[in-house]
């Protein structure tokens, strides 16, 4: 699979349009046990994220990644700096811009069906079914509409909230280590999913994790956190064609680039 | 669950009940006792009570009292409980009263209720009432606080608040705990029922046990009323077992097989 015309690829997504969010100069630090001092977990991020991207935030864990994008996704105030989507000042969630959480936020009392229809309420039920039918196929889980979160494995259930987020038509997906609970073979089916389901979409999708070969399977560009207090240290643009070949020469080039980036930094920090 | 294994849960507590019955009799003829019933008597004694129309209406006598009791308790506990769990504030103002009135026994309430009430139906259903509400409420509470913050938060991100956010994921989140909650409160409000009736009423099953002795000594009739009540409170729990078995409350007792 040589790296060329397979995929069509928007390869300058950021001169075309514009950001959709903007970070910028975001602190963070929270309240320590004693008055006197707090952790500080983030220091002077800055992100601009264009429309349509596909951006993973990695870094190891406890480096602030997933206050980050709590903060960009509004569930958490920063205590400095602005965060702006679509335009907007962020001040809370907003149903057009929807979180993936790790621990799986599927409300278990719903059915399949009806999570994945769950932020499509004011829709007309007829377009809603026919949503959340697409929805369901999209994700590979036709035939357990009817099921119960608790009756699928972890892996499904992180489909179906994929599917819940997607049904509901939002500009920006964030997830959060969404496949960090998975087993590694479920993660890489996860990752080539998503992979095609992006490239249906075309969503924004922010993408936290701590794990460097995903993101780099995964992203158009990926930033890169080192820890203590937090702070993007180089974003790394990802110019190879999707589905990637996990073998070539490119995609391990820009893997080990990413983990000197990481390694370097913890021997300065030591 | 095989074949064998559920052969064996019928055969061993029936064969269990049988020696439990065997033995009751035997104890009963070596004794000699005079008053106290064999099992055989006590059927006997199901049936008197069945052919005097009393079985029945004391049944219904007890178990509209419970059903007062206990429905009053749900409509006040349930609301209260969420209310505790979802607003600090209210937590803070409340939680101490009800602690402090929740270990008060409800047999200490009977001077009180009777002072109030006199010997009227409302007497044993306010008896109730104070068995049942309290673990309601400190179970619902409990159950508010024991959300998954994930669900929350994936609630507040589709922008539901107020009653929605309350209709459509506080209350089916809660909804696994507050069932098991009510599952025990009205088994004390069954325990209660007797008791109350024992002292405030003339009907109802807890009446029965105490008028047979006084007028009598019919011990017969006095295990028959037991042995319904034991039967009746097993069939209540059941009744709540099979709710909790609901699809959309089942992930709530995960841990539970079946």
């Amino acid at each position: 699979m040589s790296s060329g015309s397979r995929v069509n690829e928007p390869q300058n997504t950021s001169s075309t349009d514009r950001a959709t969010v903007v970070v910028r100069d975001v602190c963070m630090t929270f309240a320590g046990k004693n008055r006197s001092r707090g952790v500080e977990v983030l220091r002077d991020v800055g992100l601009e994220v264009s429309r349509g991207e596909f951006i993973c935030i990695v870094g190891p864990s406890g480096c602030g990644k997933s206050t980050l994008l709590n903060i960009i996704a509004g569930f958490l105030p920063a205590t400095s700096g602005t965060v702006e989507v679509d335009g907007a000042p962020v001040r809370g969630p907003d149903s057009r811009h929807l979180f993936v959480f790790q621990e799986n936020g599927v409300f278990p009392w719903l059915t399949v069906r009806d999570n994945v229809g769950f932020g499509m309420q004011k829709a007309a039920a007829a377009q809603r079914d026919a949503t959340v039918k697409h929805y369901i196929e999209m994700v590979g889980l036709s035939g357990f509409e009817s099921a119960f979160p608790h009756q699928l494995s972890g892996g499904m259930r992180q489909r179906v909230e994929i599917a819940r987020a997607l049904a509901a038509n939002p500009s920006i997906i964030y997830m959060d280590e969404p496949f960090g609970a998975l087993d590694f073979l479920t993660r890489l089916k996860m990752r080539s999913d998503l992979t095609r389901i992006w490239q249906q979409e075309r969503k924004t999708i922010l993408f936290v994790t701590h794990d460097i070969e995903e993101a780099v399977q995964l992203a158009d560009r990926v930033a890169v956190m080192t820890p203590r207090p937090g702070v993007i240290r180089e974003i790394v643009r990802v110019n190879l064609p999707r589905p990637r070949n996990l073998d070539s020469p490119e995609y391990l080039a820009t893997r080990d680039r990413i983990f000197s980036i990481m390694g370097m930094s913890a021997a300065l920090g030591h | 669950m095989s074949r064998a294994t559920r052969t064996r849960s019928i055969i061993l507590p029936l064969a269990v009940g049988a020696a439990f019955l065997a033995t009751w009799h035997a104890a009963v003829r070596i004794t000699g006792s005079t008053l106290f019933p064999t099992p055989m008597d006590v059927v006997r004694g199901f049936v008197e009570l069945q052919g005097r129309g009393l079985l029945l209406r004391y049944i219904v006598a007890s178990l509209f009292r419970v059903s007062w009791g206990f429905g009053l308790a749900v409509l006040i506990g349930v609301p209260l409980g969420l209310l505790m769990g979802w607003f600090r504030w209210v937590f803070e103002a409340l939680n101490p009263l009800v602690q402090m009135f929740r270990p008060i026994s409800p047999i200490a309430w009977i001077p009180v209720a009777i002072l109030w009430f006199g010997v009227t139906d409302v007497a044993p259903i306010f008896l109730i009432f104070l068995a049942a509400v309290f673990p309601i409420t400190v179970s619902s509470a409990a159950a508010v606080a024991n959300i998954q913050p994930v669900y929350v938060r994936a609630a507040r991100n589709f922008e539901l608040s107020g009653l929605q956010l309350f209709r459509q994921v506080i209350l089916p989140a809660t909804l696994p705990q507050i069932i098991t909650g009510l599952r025990i409160a009205l088994g004390i409000a069954w325990l209660v029922v007797v008791a109350a009736e024992m002292i405030a009423v003339n009907s109802g099953l807890g009446y029965l046990i105490i008028d047979a002795r006084n007028a009598g000594k019919r011990y017969d009739l006095v295990v028959a009323g037991m042995v319904m009540i034991g039967l009746i409170g097993l069939l209540l729990d059941l009744a709540v077992r099979r709710v909790e078995r609901t699809p959309s409350l089942r992930w709530g007792y995960a841990s539970r097989s079946d």
